[in-house]
């Protein structure tokens, strides 16, 4: 019955305007379509990490090595169970966005204010998780040398095949280049960030020990990275031009230079989203609360926002697949 | 869409609890790695393809459940979900198999790489 009545009502007034031949009112619509192209330049993205990594698939960082870090458990290996938990935050503020929409169906005003504040702190709390694992990230943990052809070496134990830091068997040289103190001139002069051992320190270090052996980006068919030989290593080592630790968007110690680059830029506009998810969750929370929604006899905002907040969920979904799973 | 809503309240919980096995499934499969899983078919490992599977069947939930597209009209639902639908995989396609061609070219050539 319902749908004759449409038919009809659009048929008197197809130009006439007032008509919604969607079926969703024109915000709704428009945050949809927003959505889709929004998609699709995160698709953009993440194809295009895939097409990197499929260039150098047998060379490409290990996620389980890299991601092993967990608040407070300094120095255990729990690799993706902190981004485990990210996931489950991020699904439940959807959880209780969802459940704010539903209760705006419902006209209660209280219930889609405190589900939207609930969302707010999960949101915040994501963002939180995700400036700490930029901030291990961009410290790194073991350190690794950059060869004269930009590839990365590693260094681990010969018995146990596990990573050494540099730190661990660097041998400190006197009478090296210090770092430029702004007690020594108010001037302001650029150069090179100093690691915190240089080259030769490292080259000193690796004849000091004998344990030590180098270990370069190639994977082996079980897809772990082969280890070399002290003669290899020793080999290496004499093409080395810069120590790494850590990460920045020109090197990173856990391999290829894209790696680190596709990380940051990718959870970088993902999490970008979430933070505006958030902003614009709170401007909706407030006017929620002045019961601007409830004069207007409509939710529809609420379910707006939560379109664009579940879309930030969906994004995640895949960005945890492509760069931590697979 | 005049008629009063009555309360979803319900589905939404059975919807989070499949999300939530889903992701510990992916987390557990993807700890233990299992060997059985470790076989190439169509180029890619067994795990990856269950990775990506259940990626698509979360997905799926948020987008239909939690987006509610599953109340939308067809011609609506549809005009979201088909252009992702054959430009996305189509996009993958087209640069995986280059990004492969690239890696056959670097592999075979007789330049070497890693000087």
């Amino acid at each position: 019955m319902e749908a004759t009545v449409n038919t009809q009502t659009e048929e008197e007034n197809v130009w006439g305007g007032g008509n919604q031949p969607l079926g969703a009112s024109y915000g709704k619509m428009m945050m949809w379509f927003f959505i889709v192209s929004d998609a699709l330049t995160f698709s953009g993205f993440l194809v295009a990490y895939g097409f990197s990594r499929y260039k150098f698939i047998d060379s490409w960082p290990i996620a389980d090595e890299v991601f092993t870090h967990f608040p407070f458990l300094h120095g255990v290996e729990a690799p993706m169970y902190y981004v485990a938990l990210m996931t489950f935050i991020l699904i439940f503020s959807s959880v209780t966005m969802v459940l704010a929409v539903d209760a705006g169906h419902q006209m209660k005003q209280k219930k889609v204010a405190w589900y939207m504040l609930f969302t707010i702190i999960g949101g915040l709390v994501f963002v939180g998780s995700q400036a700490w694992e930029w901030a291990t990230f961009i410290r790194g943990d073991y350190g690794a040398v950059e060869l004269r052809s930009g590839r990365i070496l590693q260094f681990v134990d010969a018995q146990t095949g596990k990573r050494i830091a540099l730190d661990e068997f660097a041998q400190p040289i006197e009478d090296e280049r210090v770092v430029h103190l702004e007690r020594n001139g108010v001037w302001y002069q650029s150069g090179e960030g100093l690691p915190s051992y240089t080259v030769n320190e490292i080259k000193a270090g690796f004849m000091a020990n004998e344990n030590v052996v180098g270990r370069a980006e190639k994977l082996n068919e079980d897809g772990e990275k082969i280890m070399l030989s002290r003669e290899e290593t020793a080999e290496r080592l004499e093409s080395a031009v810069h120590v790494v630790e850590g990460a920045n968007l020109v090197r990173n110690e856990y391999g290829n230079r894209l790696f680190a680059d596709f990380f940051f830029f990718i959870t970088g506009f993902h999490g970008f989203h979430v933070f505006s998810g958030v902003v614009i969750n709170v401007i909706i929370f407030f006017n929620v609360i002045l019961g601007t929604y409830d004069r207007r006899k409509n939710y529809e905002m609420v379910e707006k926002v939560g379109l664009y907040w579940h879309f930030v969920d969906l994004v995640w979904v895949f960005v945890f697949t492509f760069f931590y799973l697979v | 869409m005049a008629h009063a809503h009555e309360s979803n309240t319900k589905r939404i919980w059975i919807v989070f609890g499949i999300l939530s096995v889903v992701t510990i499934v992916e987390v557990i499969l993807g700890i233990i790695k299992p060997e059985s899983l470790m076989a190439s078919v169509l180029g890619m490992k067994i795990l990856n393809w269950i990775f990506i599977i259940l990626t698509i069947v979360k997905a799926y939930y948020i987008a239909w459940s939690f987006m509610h597209l599953e109340g939308e009209r067809g011609s609506f639902k549809w005009s979201i979900v088909l252009p992702l639908l054959i430009l996305i995989p189509y996009l993958a396609f087209i640069l995986l198999v280059e990004g492969n061609y690239i890696y056959d070219v670097y592999s075979e050539s007789f330049v070497s790489w890693d000087f």
